[in-house]
């Protein structure tokens, strides 16, 4: 059998990496299904690409600035009430620096 | 109300401005549809009773006091279940998202309220638009009317369902590798995939930026070019908005394909296993020329690498844009024992499988060490696909072939092999990597009475011509009246 694509333990890393929790069953599955991926896509490597330039942007267009006029933002309450805790006006967030004293 | 729930939206409009029935009438009737076949089709995630009821009244109270009504005055509307409606549940079918209400609207959203639109509620997808069979969404799995065992389409297959079986006269979807065009040639309808830039993206849940584009969903191309016209125009708020003027996309639809040169890729459609919808395709192409169009033969060589280039890309920005649900200013958050658990936890709870997985590839071809292989190489090859569009305009005003390889696929059959699912977007993706515009509309039935649709791509911004062209085509060979036999 040939090299694995994608590792199990490059599937931690990557899960790592894009804050996902996986359980153990969870990343084998994935590895497993990753590696089907990346194995069709091989298929890519069949194109020296290497003079062509990307396309990040398909329609060319500038990124024209909108005009600079004062406008109402959303409203605070609203949208704080969206949040999952919030306090004094802001959001609540789990500590991440230690208190000092 | 005559012909409910099959009338157009041109019909129902027109009824309420004559003072025939009541905007309030026509959303009740409407209403009371949408929640009789919900529990069948699942194609609503949210009914806002509420708020049609108001914004129906509003046109009654508009038209009682003589003012100008707008273009969709009255018209009952479903709209995908991620673009945001102020004070109304947007979910995008994630448990992530299960109790969002968001503090603004989506600029297509104002742009139907504006209109006198009635928005009925809000459609069921695959969960942040990433499937193809609506089988990811967190909440229930949407049924397609024409066969109920059958998948809808993806990723907007409850606003495909919904107009389908006559829920409301159309729908919004959002297209990033044929989530509009997939779902509709399944379920027999017309959707419109705009260019890239063409309809503002201010509001809509972000899967890939440079992809996503707001289209419209409807039982003909009248009412899809209708719906164009309202939702398309410059917004500042999305800076890759284009500067230009919309399109005549109605008057459009009346133009013919008189001079007209269509582009068959007749490799890809020799290539097709099934038989129906190469028969269903050949026979729009005949009719085409029928019409007065002039086929010529175009190819397309590096499509066939369409469905790694934009699993590449659509994943790599998905995985980007998906990292702002961290379980902190809005929805789901599972508290972990620091900040980066909370992290961890809330994004494995609140995201489904095929969501993480595509997060999983994405974050994987932008990591170090990978990113020249995997996403500039996708990038450089988005490049070639490209040029082969170009190279087709040089002869041809739009290039045909079918929307899908296959009518509908049973819900299940392809669920246990994620590669096979993205293996059936091969004909949608060229045009959406290339941020051309492009139409699926109805060319048949299959042998088992199961719709078939045809895909028509333009050059950038020549929605005008897609509508000229699929005008034909349904005139020719659309459905004619048939209607979903799954549902009264």
């Amino acid at each position: 059998m040939a090299d694995p694509k994608i590792t199990l333990e490059q599937v931690l890393h990557v899960a790592k990496l894009a804050r996902l929790a996986l359980s153990d069953e969870e990343a084998r599955q994935m590895q497993a299904q990753l590696d089907a991926i990346l194995g069709y896509m091989d298929g890519l490597g069949e194109l020296d690409v290497s003079d062509v330039p990307p396309t990040f942007h398909s329609i060319p267009m500038d990124a024209p600035l909108r005009r600079d006029v004062p406008e109402r933002c959303a409203d605070r309450a609203e949208t704080l009430a969206q949040a999952p805790a919030s306090e004094a006006g802001g959001y609540a967030v789990p500590l991440v620096l230690e208190a000092d004293g | 109300m005559s012909d409910f729930p099959w009338q157009s939206a041109f019909e129902i409009r027109e009824q309420v401005a004559a003072g025939k029935v009541t905007a309030v009438e026509v959303a009740r009737a409407y209403l009371a549809r949408a929640e009789a076949l919900n529990p069948t089709l699942c194609c609503f995630v949210t009914i806002d009773h509420e708020g049609a009821l108001a914004a129906a009244a509003q046109v009654d109270r508009m038209r009682g006091a003589g003012e100008a009504l707008g273009a969709l005055a009255g018209v009952p509307i479903a709209v995908k279940d991620n673009l945001c409606t102020r004070g109304v549940r947007t979910t995008c079918a994630s448990k992530i998202l299960g109790d969002y209400i968001p503090p603004y609207d989506a600029h297509v959203v104002q742009a139907l309220r504006a209109s006198g639109a009635v928005i009925l509620g809000k459609t069921n997808l695959d969960e942040f638009a990433m499937g193809s069979s609506n089988e990811n969404s967190a909440f229930a799995i949407v049924h397609n009317p024409w066969a109920l065992d059958r998948a809808p389409g993806g990723s907007s297959g409850g606003s495909a369902s919904a107009t389908a079986a006559g829920l409301a006269p159309f729908a919004l979807g959002s297209d990033t590798g044929g989530s509009v065009r997939q779902p509709a040639a399944f379920c027999g309808i017309t959707a419109i995939k705009p260019t890239y830039g063409r309809v503002s993206r201010y509001g809509l849940v972000a899967f890939a930026s440079s992809l996503d584009q707001v289209g419209p969903m409807a039982r003909s191309v009248r009412e899809a070019a209708l719906l164009l016209e309202v939702v398309a125009g410059h917004d500042g708020r999305d800076a890759t908005s284009a500067e230009r003027e919309t399109g005549s996309y109605l008057a459009a639809c009346d133009r013919g394909v008189k001079g007209l040169r269509v582009g068959v890729v007749r490799d890809l459609i020799a290539g097709l296993q099934d038989q129906n919808v190469r028969v269903a395709t050949e026979s729009a192409l005949s009719a085409l020329e029928k019409e007065g169009a002039t086929l010529v033969d175009v190819s397309l060589p590096h499509a066939k690498h369409a469905v790694s280039v934009y699993y590449l890309i659509a994943t790599a920005e998905a995985s980007s844009n998906l990292a702002r649900f961290d379980g902190i200013r809005y929805g789901l958050r599972v508290p972990g024992d620091d900040l980066t658990e909370t992290y961890m936890r809330t994004r494995a709870e609140g995201f489904g499988p095929e969501v993480r997985r595509r997060i999983m590839l994405g974050t994987y071809a932008l990591s170090a060490g990978y990113y020249d292989a995997f996403y500039l190489k996708a990038q450089r090859v988005r490049t070639l696909i490209r040029r082969d569009y170009d190279r087709a305009f040089e002869s041809c005003d739009v290039v045909c072939t079918p929307t899908t390889p296959t009518p509908a696929f049973a819900l299940g059959e392809k669920t246990g092999d994620p590669l096979e699912m993205y293996l059936a977007d091969i004909f949608t993706l060229p045009p959406s990597l290339a941020g051309l515009p492009a139409v699926s509309t109805p060319c048949g039935l299959s042998s088992g009475g199961l719709p078939i649709g045809i895909q028509l791509v333009a050059a950038p911004f020549e929605e005008e011509l897609l509508c000229s062209v699929a005008q034909a085509v349904e005139r020719e060979c659309g459905l004619m009246g048939s209607r979903p036999p799954a549902i009264g």
